[in-house]
Protein backbone atom coordinates (compact mmCIF):
# COMPACT_ATOMS: atom_id res chain seq x y z
CA UNK A 1 0.00 0.00 0.00
CA UNK A 2 1.63 3.67 -1.25
CA UNK A 3 1.38 6.39 1.67
CA UNK A 4 1.95 9.26 0.08
CA UNK A 5 1.90 12.97 1.72
CA UNK A 6 -1.65 13.71 2.00
CA UNK A 7 -2.26 17.10 0.05
CA UNK A 8 -4.36 20.26 1.21
CA UNK A 9 -6.44 20.56 -1.33
CA UNK A 10 -8.12 23.99 -2.00
CA UNK A 11 -12.15 24.42 -0.92
CA UNK A 12 -13.76 26.12 -4.01
CA UNK A 13 -16.95 26.54 -1.80
CA UNK A 14 -17.55 30.17 -0.19
CA UNK A 15 -20.17 30.81 1.83
CA UNK A 16 -22.83 28.43 0.58
CA UNK A 17 -21.07 25.32 2.92
CA UNK A 18 -23.82 22.79 4.08
CA UNK A 19 -23.86 24.43 7.57
CA UNK A 20 -24.93 27.64 5.86
CA UNK A 21 -27.60 25.82 3.91
CA UNK A 22 -28.64 24.39 7.44
CA UNK A 23 -29.50 27.31 8.66
CA UNK A 24 -31.10 29.28 5.91
CA UNK A 25 -33.35 25.78 6.55
CA UNK A 26 -33.72 26.36 10.29
CA UNK A 27 -34.53 29.65 9.90
CA UNK A 28 -36.88 29.59 7.34
CA UNK A 29 -38.93 26.44 9.19
CA UNK A 30 -39.17 28.97 12.32
CA UNK A 31 -40.78 31.47 9.95
CA UNK A 32 -43.28 28.67 9.16
CA UNK A 33 -44.07 27.55 12.98
CA UNK A 34 -44.83 30.79 13.73
CA UNK A 35 -46.94 31.95 10.83
CA UNK A 36 -48.42 27.76 11.73
CA UNK A 37 -48.75 28.95 15.38
CA UNK A 38 -51.29 31.85 13.86
CA UNK A 39 -52.87 29.32 11.60
CA UNK A 40 -53.86 26.87 14.21
CA UNK A 41 -55.84 29.52 16.52
CA UNK A 42 -57.16 31.18 13.88
CA UNK A 43 -58.96 27.83 12.99
CA UNK A 44 -60.42 27.30 16.03
CA UNK A 45 -63.32 30.13 15.32
CA UNK A 46 -64.97 27.69 13.20
CA UNK A 47 -66.16 26.47 16.19
CA UNK A 48 -67.84 30.26 17.01
CA UNK A 49 -70.42 29.65 13.24
CA UNK A 50 -70.44 30.43 9.91
CA UNK A 51 -70.72 34.41 10.65
CA UNK A 52 -67.69 34.43 13.31
CA UNK A 53 -65.82 32.52 10.85
CA UNK A 54 -66.36 34.82 7.37
CA UNK A 55 -65.85 37.55 9.44
CA UNK A 56 -62.42 36.35 10.67
CA UNK A 57 -61.30 35.75 7.33
CA UNK A 58 -62.14 39.09 5.56
CA UNK A 59 -60.47 40.49 8.36
CA UNK A 60 -57.46 38.74 7.71
CA UNK A 61 -57.68 40.46 4.25
CA UNK A 62 -58.00 43.81 5.70
CA UNK A 63 -55.44 44.25 8.85
CA UNK A 64 -54.27 47.57 8.98
CA UNK A 65 -56.95 49.24 6.85
CA UNK A 66 -56.96 52.08 6.60
CA UNK A 67 -53.15 52.79 7.27
CA UNK A 68 -51.84 50.07 4.92
CA UNK A 69 -54.71 49.83 1.84
CA UNK A 70 -56.50 46.88 0.83
CA UNK A 71 -54.77 43.18 1.17
CA UNK A 72 -51.45 44.72 2.12
CA UNK A 73 -50.39 42.97 4.85
CA UNK A 74 -51.83 39.84 3.76
CA UNK A 75 -49.42 40.05 0.64
CA UNK A 76 -46.25 40.80 2.72
CA UNK A 77 -47.28 37.85 4.70
CA UNK A 78 -47.94 35.77 1.60
CA UNK A 79 -44.83 36.82 0.32
CA UNK A 80 -42.38 35.96 2.95
CA UNK A 81 -44.06 32.57 3.32
CA UNK A 82 -43.16 31.51 -0.19
CA UNK A 83 -39.87 33.09 0.52
CA UNK A 84 -39.17 30.61 3.44
CA UNK A 85 -41.17 27.69 1.83
CA UNK A 86 -38.81 28.47 -1.47
CA UNK A 87 -35.27 28.86 0.45
CA UNK A 88 -36.31 26.18 2.86
CA UNK A 89 -36.84 23.42 -0.25
CA UNK A 90 -33.94 24.60 -2.09
CA UNK A 91 -31.80 24.01 1.27
CA UNK A 92 -33.09 20.34 1.33
CA UNK A 93 -32.95 19.32 -2.18
CA UNK A 94 -29.37 20.74 -2.06
CA UNK A 95 -28.82 18.52 1.11
CA UNK A 96 -29.97 15.41 0.23
CA UNK A 97 -27.96 16.02 -3.41
CA UNK A 98 -25.25 16.18 -1.18
CA UNK A 99 -25.81 13.21 1.03
CA UNK A 100 -26.83 11.06 -2.41
CA UNK A 101 -23.14 12.15 -3.47
CA UNK A 102 -21.79 11.31 -0.43
CA UNK A 103 -22.80 7.74 -0.73
CA UNK A 104 -23.51 6.50 -3.86
CA UNK A 105 -23.36 2.75 -3.10
CA UNK A 106 -24.72 2.06 0.04
CA UNK A 107 -24.45 -0.60 2.76
CA UNK A 108 -25.45 -4.50 1.89
CA UNK A 109 -26.46 -4.28 5.79
CA UNK A 110 -27.14 -1.21 7.69
CA UNK A 111 -28.83 -0.82 11.32
CA UNK A 112 -30.41 2.26 12.84
CA UNK A 113 -29.02 3.01 16.47
CA UNK A 114 -30.19 6.38 17.16
CA UNK A 115 -32.55 7.49 14.03
CA UNK A 116 -36.08 7.86 14.67
CA UNK A 117 -38.88 8.08 12.29
CA UNK A 118 -39.04 11.27 12.64
CA UNK A 119 -35.92 12.22 11.51
CA UNK A 120 -35.80 9.49 8.83
CA UNK A 121 -39.09 10.83 7.12
CA UNK A 122 -37.97 14.08 6.93
CA UNK A 123 -36.91 14.67 3.25
CA UNK A 124 -40.09 12.55 1.58
CA UNK A 125 -42.18 13.75 4.32
CA UNK A 126 -41.50 17.11 3.38
CA UNK A 127 -42.45 16.34 -0.51
CA UNK A 128 -46.07 15.19 1.10
CA UNK A 129 -46.13 18.08 3.06
CA UNK A 130 -45.42 20.80 0.05
CA UNK A 131 -47.78 18.48 -1.90
CA UNK A 132 -50.36 19.38 0.58
CA UNK A 133 -49.65 22.46 0.95
CA UNK A 134 -50.52 23.39 -2.76
CA UNK A 135 -53.81 21.17 -2.43
CA UNK A 136 -55.06 22.94 0.73
CA UNK A 137 -54.15 26.56 -0.75
CA UNK A 138 -56.67 24.98 -3.74
CA UNK A 139 -58.96 23.87 -1.93
CA UNK A 140 -59.61 26.25 0.43
CA UNK A 141 -57.66 29.57 -0.88
CA UNK A 142 -59.01 29.63 -4.06
CA UNK A 143 -61.55 27.33 -3.82
CA UNK A 144 -60.62 25.54 -7.43
CA UNK A 145 -60.48 22.35 -6.47
CA UNK A 146 -63.35 22.70 -3.80
CA UNK A 147 -67.30 21.47 -4.32
CA UNK A 148 -68.42 24.59 -3.30
CA UNK A 149 -65.94 26.27 -6.21
CA UNK A 150 -64.94 29.93 -6.17
CA UNK A 151 -67.93 32.26 -5.04
CA UNK A 152 -68.78 30.55 -2.01
CA UNK A 153 -67.64 31.25 1.06
CA UNK A 154 -64.90 30.50 3.55
CA UNK A 155 -66.71 28.52 5.86
CA UNK A 156 -69.31 26.49 3.19
CA UNK A 157 -65.55 25.79 1.53
CA UNK A 158 -64.34 24.15 5.17
CA UNK A 159 -67.38 22.38 5.49
CA UNK A 160 -67.57 21.20 1.92
CA UNK A 161 -63.90 19.80 1.91
CA UNK A 162 -64.05 18.04 5.47
CA UNK A 163 -67.17 16.28 4.69
CA UNK A 164 -65.65 14.07 2.48
CA UNK A 165 -63.58 11.27 4.68
CA UNK A 166 -60.90 11.30 1.98
CA UNK A 167 -60.05 14.87 2.19
CA UNK A 168 -60.02 14.42 6.25
CA UNK A 169 -57.81 11.05 5.88
CA UNK A 170 -55.87 12.81 3.44
CA UNK A 171 -55.37 16.75 5.73
CA UNK A 172 -54.95 13.99 8.97
CA UNK A 173 -51.75 12.18 7.38
CA UNK A 174 -50.01 14.95 6.26
CA UNK A 175 -50.32 17.29 9.36
CA UNK A 176 -49.38 13.84 11.41
CA UNK A 177 -46.34 14.23 9.07
CA UNK A 178 -46.30 17.94 9.49
CA UNK A 179 -46.11 17.41 13.48
CA UNK A 180 -43.11 15.00 13.32
CA UNK A 181 -41.42 17.32 10.96
CA UNK A 182 -41.65 19.48 13.61
CA UNK A 183 -40.52 16.92 16.54
CA UNK A 184 -37.18 16.17 14.75
CA UNK A 185 -36.96 20.14 12.90
CA UNK A 186 -37.55 21.76 16.17
CA UNK A 187 -34.64 19.51 17.95
CA UNK A 188 -32.54 20.06 14.61
CA UNK A 189 -33.03 23.67 14.23
CA UNK A 190 -31.98 24.56 17.76
CA UNK A 191 -28.80 22.27 17.22
CA UNK A 192 -28.04 23.90 13.80
CA UNK A 193 -28.38 27.66 15.29
CA UNK A 194 -25.71 26.49 17.69
CA UNK A 195 -28.44 26.44 20.71
CA UNK A 196 -28.27 23.08 21.96
CA UNK A 197 -25.83 21.59 24.83
CA UNK A 198 -25.58 18.47 26.98
CA UNK A 199 -27.86 20.38 29.40
CA UNK A 200 -30.35 21.59 27.20
CA UNK A 201 -30.82 18.42 25.03
CA UNK A 202 -33.51 16.64 27.29
CA UNK A 203 -35.47 19.82 27.58
CA UNK A 204 -35.60 20.97 24.20
CA UNK A 205 -36.66 17.02 22.96
CA UNK A 206 -39.45 17.42 25.66
CA UNK A 207 -40.66 20.92 24.22
CA UNK A 208 -39.96 19.59 20.51
CA UNK A 209 -42.67 16.44 21.26
CA UNK A 210 -45.16 18.60 23.60
CA UNK A 211 -44.92 21.73 20.75
CA UNK A 212 -45.48 19.10 17.70
CA UNK A 213 -47.82 17.34 19.49
CA UNK A 214 -50.08 20.19 20.60
CA UNK A 215 -50.24 21.73 17.30
CA UNK A 216 -51.12 18.19 15.18
CA UNK A 217 -53.94 17.82 17.22
CA UNK A 218 -55.03 21.53 16.84
CA UNK A 219 -54.98 21.35 13.38
CA UNK A 220 -56.78 17.78 13.57
CA UNK A 221 -59.77 19.39 15.96
CA UNK A 222 -61.50 21.41 13.17
CA UNK A 223 -61.78 19.30 10.06
CA UNK A 224 -62.91 15.83 12.55
CA UNK A 225 -65.57 18.05 14.04
CA UNK A 226 -67.04 18.96 10.37
CA UNK A 227 -66.69 15.13 9.64
CA UNK A 228 -68.53 13.90 12.82
CA UNK A 229 -71.18 16.83 12.20
CA UNK A 230 -70.50 18.70 15.40
CA UNK A 231 -69.54 21.80 12.57
CA UNK A 232 -72.03 21.95 9.59
CA UNK B 1 -3.84 -19.21 15.84
CA UNK B 2 -4.53 -23.12 15.39
CA UNK B 3 -8.14 -24.71 16.65
CA UNK B 4 -6.83 -26.27 19.89
CA UNK B 5 -5.24 -22.61 21.04
CA UNK B 6 -8.89 -21.22 20.50
CA UNK B 7 -10.53 -24.09 21.96
CA UNK B 8 -7.72 -23.70 24.99
CA UNK B 9 -8.39 -20.39 25.28
CA UNK B 10 -12.27 -20.70 25.64
CA UNK B 11 -11.61 -23.20 28.73
CA UNK B 12 -9.63 -20.75 30.79
CA UNK B 13 -11.97 -19.97 33.84
CA UNK B 14 -14.57 -23.10 33.21
CA UNK B 15 -12.08 -25.31 35.19
CA UNK B 16 -13.77 -28.83 34.09
CA UNK B 17 -16.13 -28.17 31.54
CA UNK B 18 -14.44 -28.03 28.10
CA UNK B 19 -16.52 -24.92 26.35
CA UNK B 20 -16.09 -25.50 22.70
CA UNK B 21 -15.13 -22.81 20.47
CA UNK B 22 -17.71 -20.71 17.98
CA UNK B 23 -18.40 -21.90 14.23
CA UNK B 24 -19.35 -18.88 12.50
CA UNK B 25 -20.48 -17.78 9.02
CA UNK B 26 -18.72 -14.94 7.47
CA UNK B 27 -19.91 -12.64 4.90
CA UNK B 28 -16.94 -10.47 3.87
CA UNK B 29 -16.82 -7.48 1.01
CA UNK B 30 -14.39 -8.27 -1.12
CA UNK B 31 -13.02 -5.64 -3.56
CA UNK B 32 -9.48 -6.28 -5.57
CA UNK B 33 -8.39 -2.33 -5.56
CA UNK B 34 -10.09 0.84 -5.91
CA UNK B 35 -11.89 1.24 -9.31
CA UNK B 36 -12.64 -2.76 -9.36
CA UNK B 37 -16.07 -4.03 -8.98
CA UNK B 38 -16.74 -5.86 -5.44
CA UNK B 39 -18.51 -8.29 -3.94
CA UNK B 40 -19.72 -10.23 -0.83
CA UNK B 41 -17.78 -13.52 -0.18
CA UNK B 42 -18.95 -16.02 2.36
CA UNK B 43 -16.24 -18.03 4.97
CA UNK B 44 -16.61 -20.22 7.30
CA UNK B 45 -14.62 -20.03 10.56
CA UNK B 46 -14.66 -22.91 13.13
CA UNK B 47 -13.71 -22.95 17.33
CA UNK B 48 -13.55 -19.22 17.43
CA UNK B 49 -12.76 -18.40 21.07
CA UNK B 50 -15.11 -15.91 22.37
CA UNK B 51 -12.01 -14.26 24.33
CA UNK B 52 -10.86 -13.40 20.81
CA UNK B 53 -11.23 -9.76 19.46
CA UNK B 54 -12.76 -9.28 15.81
CA UNK B 55 -9.02 -8.82 14.28
CA UNK B 56 -7.82 -11.99 15.72
CA UNK B 57 -10.96 -13.71 14.43
CA UNK B 58 -10.20 -11.95 11.20
CA UNK B 59 -6.79 -13.25 11.42
CA UNK B 60 -7.81 -16.48 12.13
CA UNK B 61 -9.62 -16.83 8.69
CA UNK B 62 -6.30 -14.30 6.63
CA UNK B 63 -3.99 -17.83 7.92
CA UNK B 64 -7.01 -20.20 6.93
CA UNK B 65 -7.13 -18.34 3.38
CA UNK B 66 -3.49 -18.06 3.41
CA UNK B 67 -2.87 -22.02 3.88
CA UNK B 68 -5.32 -22.63 0.87
CA UNK B 69 -3.41 -20.40 -1.21
CA UNK B 70 -6.40 -17.57 -1.09
CA UNK B 71 -6.15 -13.98 -0.76
CA UNK B 72 -6.24 -13.00 2.38
CA UNK B 73 -8.54 -10.41 3.61
CA UNK B 74 -7.42 -6.69 3.74
CA UNK B 75 -8.12 -4.46 7.15
CA UNK B 76 -6.84 -1.83 9.07
CA UNK B 77 -5.27 -2.38 12.23
CA UNK B 78 -2.48 -0.71 13.64
CA UNK B 79 -2.46 -0.36 18.25
CA UNK B 80 -5.28 -3.19 18.60
CA UNK B 81 -6.22 -1.27 21.85
CA UNK B 82 -8.71 1.53 20.59
CA UNK B 83 -6.17 4.10 20.77
CA UNK B 84 -5.38 4.34 17.20
CA UNK B 85 -8.29 4.72 14.99
CA UNK B 86 -7.24 2.49 12.14
CA UNK B 87 -9.50 -0.70 12.68
CA UNK B 88 -12.98 0.28 11.64
CA UNK B 89 -15.11 -1.99 9.81
CA UNK B 90 -19.02 -2.31 9.38
CA UNK B 91 -20.03 -5.25 11.38
CA UNK B 92 -23.84 -6.48 10.87
CA UNK B 93 -24.61 -2.78 9.58
CA UNK B 94 -23.45 -1.12 12.58
CA UNK B 95 -19.99 0.57 12.67
CA UNK B 96 -17.98 -1.14 14.54
CA UNK B 97 -20.33 -3.28 15.80
CA UNK B 98 -22.63 -4.24 18.23
CA UNK B 99 -21.15 -3.02 21.51
CA UNK B 100 -20.05 1.34 21.84
CA UNK B 101 -16.17 0.49 21.12
CA UNK B 102 -12.85 0.13 18.15
CA UNK B 103 -13.15 -3.08 16.02
CA UNK B 104 -9.74 -4.15 18.01
CA UNK B 105 -12.00 -3.88 21.08
CA UNK B 106 -14.74 -6.01 19.89
CA UNK B 107 -14.90 -9.48 21.39
CA UNK B 108 -16.32 -12.67 19.82
CA UNK B 109 -18.49 -13.33 23.06
CA UNK B 110 -20.97 -10.14 21.51
CA UNK B 111 -21.53 -13.19 18.85
CA UNK B 112 -23.58 -16.29 19.54
CA UNK B 113 -22.39 -19.65 17.82
CA UNK B 114 -23.83 -20.71 14.36
CA UNK B 115 -23.80 -16.59 13.33
CA UNK B 116 -23.62 -15.09 10.27
CA UNK B 117 -21.62 -11.64 10.43
CA UNK B 118 -21.22 -8.78 8.19
CA UNK B 119 -17.97 -7.32 7.41
CA UNK B 120 -18.00 -4.23 4.75
CA UNK B 121 -15.64 -1.63 4.29
CA UNK B 122 -16.85 2.44 5.40
CA UNK B 123 -19.07 3.90 2.57
CA UNK B 124 -18.44 7.21 1.91
CA UNK B 125 -17.28 8.89 -1.78
CA UNK B 126 -14.32 10.61 0.62
CA UNK B 127 -13.32 7.07 1.75
CA UNK B 128 -12.93 5.61 -0.71
CA UNK B 129 -12.24 1.53 -0.54
CA UNK B 130 -8.32 0.61 -1.51
CA UNK B 131 -8.91 -2.86 -1.09
CA UNK B 132 -11.26 -5.03 0.81
CA UNK B 133 -12.39 -3.59 4.33
CA UNK B 134 -9.26 -0.84 3.90
CA UNK B 135 -10.43 2.90 2.90
CA UNK B 136 -8.71 5.70 2.54
CA UNK B 137 -9.50 7.57 5.29
CA UNK B 138 -7.09 10.95 4.12
CA UNK B 139 -9.45 13.23 3.73
CA UNK B 140 -9.95 13.45 7.65
CA UNK B 141 -5.87 14.46 7.39
CA UNK B 142 -6.77 17.27 5.22
CA UNK B 143 -9.56 18.57 6.81
CA UNK B 144 -7.41 18.62 10.23
CA UNK B 145 -4.74 20.37 7.48
CA UNK B 146 -7.11 23.13 6.98
CA UNK B 147 -7.52 24.19 10.95
CA UNK B 148 -7.27 21.41 13.16
CA UNK B 149 -3.55 22.78 14.26
CA UNK B 150 -3.00 25.70 17.01
CA UNK B 151 0.38 27.91 15.90
CA UNK B 152 2.58 28.39 18.85
CA UNK B 153 6.15 28.29 19.30
CA UNK B 154 7.08 24.46 20.38
CA UNK B 155 10.25 23.56 22.31
CA UNK B 156 10.38 23.31 26.35
CA UNK B 157 6.65 22.97 27.65
CA UNK B 158 5.29 26.22 29.05
CA UNK B 159 4.47 26.42 32.78
CA UNK B 160 1.25 24.31 33.73
CA UNK B 161 -0.20 27.10 36.02
CA UNK B 162 0.68 29.96 33.29
CA UNK B 163 -2.54 29.66 31.58
CA UNK B 164 -5.77 29.00 33.63
CA UNK B 165 -8.36 27.01 32.11
CA UNK B 166 -11.25 26.52 33.64
CA UNK B 167 -12.42 22.95 35.06
CA UNK B 168 -14.93 22.94 32.71
CA UNK B 169 -13.83 24.07 30.05
CA UNK B 170 -10.69 21.77 30.22
CA UNK B 171 -13.01 18.24 31.20
CA UNK B 172 -15.45 19.14 27.55
CA UNK B 173 -12.08 19.79 25.23
CA UNK B 174 -10.60 16.71 26.89
CA UNK B 175 -13.68 14.93 26.06
CA UNK B 176 -13.83 16.38 22.97
CA UNK B 177 -10.01 15.32 22.28
CA UNK B 178 -10.34 11.69 22.76
CA UNK B 179 -11.43 11.40 18.98
CA UNK B 180 -9.50 8.76 17.32
CA UNK B 181 -10.61 9.83 13.97
CA UNK B 182 -11.90 6.54 13.37
CA UNK B 183 -14.74 7.29 10.50
CA UNK B 184 -17.61 5.21 12.27
CA UNK B 185 -19.32 8.71 12.71
CA UNK B 186 -19.04 8.97 8.52
CA UNK B 187 -20.10 5.20 8.25
CA UNK B 188 -22.93 5.54 10.72
CA UNK B 189 -24.35 8.63 9.37
CA UNK B 190 -27.39 8.28 6.47
CA UNK B 191 -25.66 11.52 5.43
CA UNK B 192 -22.58 9.97 5.29
CA UNK B 193 -21.25 13.59 7.17
CA UNK B 194 -18.27 14.10 8.85
CA UNK B 195 -19.47 16.31 11.14
CA UNK B 196 -18.58 14.97 14.40
CA UNK B 197 -15.39 14.08 13.73
CA UNK B 198 -15.00 18.19 12.74
CA UNK B 199 -16.67 19.35 15.09
CA UNK B 200 -15.05 17.02 17.79
CA UNK B 201 -11.69 18.93 16.83
CA UNK B 202 -13.52 22.52 17.07
CA UNK B 203 -14.38 21.95 20.32
CA UNK B 204 -11.24 20.45 21.68
CA UNK B 205 -9.12 23.49 20.41
CA UNK B 206 -11.76 26.26 20.54
CA UNK B 207 -12.70 25.45 24.33
CA UNK B 208 -8.57 26.06 25.22
CA UNK B 209 -7.37 29.45 25.25
CA UNK B 210 -4.28 28.79 23.06
CA UNK B 211 -7.21 27.78 20.31
CA UNK B 212 -8.66 30.91 20.50
CA UNK B 213 -6.40 33.04 17.97
CA UNK B 214 -7.54 31.03 14.65
CA UNK B 215 -10.70 29.92 16.26
CA UNK B 216 -12.84 31.81 13.60
CA UNK B 217 -10.91 30.94 10.50
CA UNK B 218 -10.43 27.27 12.02
CA UNK B 219 -13.99 26.47 11.97
CA UNK B 220 -14.49 27.86 8.51
CA UNK B 221 -11.67 26.43 7.02
CA UNK B 222 -12.39 22.64 8.48
CA UNK B 223 -16.30 22.88 7.36
CA UNK B 224 -14.96 24.24 4.10
CA UNK B 225 -12.82 21.47 3.68
CA UNK B 226 -15.42 19.08 4.60
CA UNK B 227 -17.57 19.70 2.05
CA UNK B 228 -15.08 19.57 -0.30
CA UNK B 229 -14.06 16.30 0.30
CA UNK B 230 -17.58 15.25 -0.32
CA UNK B 231 -18.87 14.32 2.79
CA UNK B 232 -22.80 15.07 3.40
CA UNK B 233 -24.24 17.79 5.07
CA UNK B 234 -25.43 16.97 8.71
CA UNK B 235 -29.24 16.76 9.36
CA UNK B 236 -28.90 16.05 13.79
CA UNK B 237 -30.00 12.52 13.19
CA UNK B 238 -27.47 11.06 15.73
CA UNK B 239 -26.44 8.11 14.17
CA UNK B 240 -22.83 9.56 14.85
CA UNK B 241 -22.52 9.60 18.61
CA UNK B 242 -24.28 6.33 18.84
CA UNK B 243 -21.59 5.01 17.17
CA UNK B 244 -19.04 6.84 18.37
CA UNK B 245 -16.44 4.65 19.90
CA UNK B 246 -15.46 7.70 22.31
CA UNK B 247 -19.04 8.88 22.68
CA UNK B 248 -18.25 12.27 21.61
CA UNK B 249 -21.57 13.91 21.80
CA UNK B 250 -23.64 15.95 20.13
CA UNK B 251 -23.00 18.56 21.89
CA UNK B 252 -20.19 19.19 20.03
CA UNK B 253 -22.04 19.79 16.69
CA UNK B 254 -23.85 22.49 18.21
CA UNK B 255 -20.72 24.49 19.46
CA UNK B 256 -19.53 23.99 15.87
CA UNK B 257 -22.62 25.40 14.40
CA UNK B 258 -22.38 28.38 16.57
CA UNK B 259 -18.65 29.27 15.94
CA UNK B 260 -19.14 28.96 11.91
CA UNK B 261 -22.17 31.19 12.43
CA UNK B 262 -20.58 33.58 14.74
CA UNK B 263 -17.42 33.56 11.99
CA UNK B 264 -19.51 34.35 8.98
CA UNK B 265 -21.18 37.19 10.60
CA UNK B 266 -18.02 38.08 11.54
CA UNK B 267 -16.34 38.31 7.72
CA UNK B 268 -14.41 35.49 8.41
CA UNK B 269 -13.75 33.16 4.67
CA UNK B 270 -12.54 30.34 3.96
CA UNK B 271 -9.26 30.38 2.16
CA UNK B 272 -8.92 29.53 -1.47
C1 LIG C 1 -41.89 22.34 1.41
C2 LIG C 1 -41.83 21.16 1.95
C3 LIG C 1 -40.77 20.82 2.96
C4 LIG C 1 -39.65 20.08 2.74
C5 LIG C 1 -39.23 19.40 1.44
C6 LIG C 1 -38.91 20.04 3.98
C7 LIG C 1 -37.72 19.36 4.17
C8 LIG C 1 -36.93 19.50 5.27
C9 LIG C 1 -35.68 18.84 5.48
C10 LIG C 1 -35.03 17.86 4.51
C11 LIG C 1 -35.19 19.25 6.67
C12 LIG C 1 -33.84 18.88 7.27
C13 LIG C 1 -33.94 17.56 7.86
C14 LIG C 1 -33.11 17.36 9.05
O1 LIG C 1 -32.65 18.31 9.69
O2 LIG C 1 -32.96 16.16 9.35
C15 LIG C 1 -36.13 20.16 7.24
C16 LIG C 1 -35.97 20.78 8.44
C17 LIG C 1 -36.91 21.60 9.03
N1 LIG C 1 -38.16 21.88 8.55
FE1 LIG C 1 -38.85 21.33 6.75
N2 LIG C 1 -39.58 20.75 4.92
C18 LIG C 1 -40.74 21.25 4.35
C19 LIG C 1 -41.73 21.99 4.96
C20 LIG C 1 -41.64 22.50 6.24
C21 LIG C 1 -42.69 23.25 6.90
C22 LIG C 1 -44.06 23.57 6.29
C23 LIG C 1 -42.19 23.59 8.13
C24 LIG C 1 -42.77 24.39 9.24
C25 LIG C 1 -43.95 24.66 9.47
C26 LIG C 1 -40.86 23.07 8.25
C27 LIG C 1 -40.06 23.23 9.36
C28 LIG C 1 -38.79 22.73 9.47
C29 LIG C 1 -37.89 23.00 10.55
C30 LIG C 1 -38.14 23.88 11.77
C31 LIG C 1 -36.70 22.31 10.25
C32 LIG C 1 -35.43 22.26 11.09
C33 LIG C 1 -34.34 23.06 10.47
C34 LIG C 1 -33.01 22.46 10.79
O3 LIG C 1 -32.84 21.27 10.64
O4 LIG C 1 -32.12 23.20 11.17
N3 LIG C 1 -40.56 22.39 7.09
N4 LIG C 1 -37.19 20.29 6.38
S1 LIG D 1 -15.96 11.45 16.35
FE1 LIG D 1 -15.96 9.33 17.18
S2 LIG D 1 -16.63 8.10 15.42
FE2 LIG D 1 -15.97 10.08 14.58
S3 LIG D 1 -13.83 9.82 14.05
FE3 LIG D 1 -13.85 10.64 16.15
S4 LIG D 1 -13.79 8.80 17.45
FE4 LIG D 1 -14.35 8.07 15.41
S1 LIG E 1 -6.39 -1.02 15.91
FE1 LIG E 1 -6.02 0.92 16.88
S2 LIG E 1 -8.03 1.49 17.49
FE2 LIG E 1 -8.35 -0.51 16.72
Amino acid sequence: MTVEHAQRRTPKVAKTNSVFKKAVMAVSGIIMVLYLIAHVVGNLKAFSGAEAFNSYSGWIRTVGNPAVPGQTTLWIIRLVLLAAVVAHFWAAVSLWRQAKRARPQGYVTKKAVAQSYASRTMRWGGVIIAAFIIYHILDLTTGTVNAEGFDSTPYDRLVASFQNPFVTIFYAISVILLGMHLRHGIWSATQTLGQSNRRREKTVSLFAIGFATLLTLGFLLVPFSVLFGLID
Amino acid sequence: MTATDGAMRSSVGTPGAEKRGMNLTLRIWRQQGPSVKGKMVTYKVTDISPDMSFLEMLDVLNEQLILQGDDPVAFDHDCREGICGMCGVMINGQAHGPQQTTTCQLHMRSFADGDTIDVEPWRATAFPVIKDLAVDRRAFDRIIQAGGYISVPTGTAPEAHATPVPKKDSDAAFDAATCIGCGACVAACPNASSMLFTAAKVTHLGLVPQGQPERDDRVVNMVAQQDYEGFGGCTNIGECSASCPKGISMETISRLNHDLLGALRAGARPKS
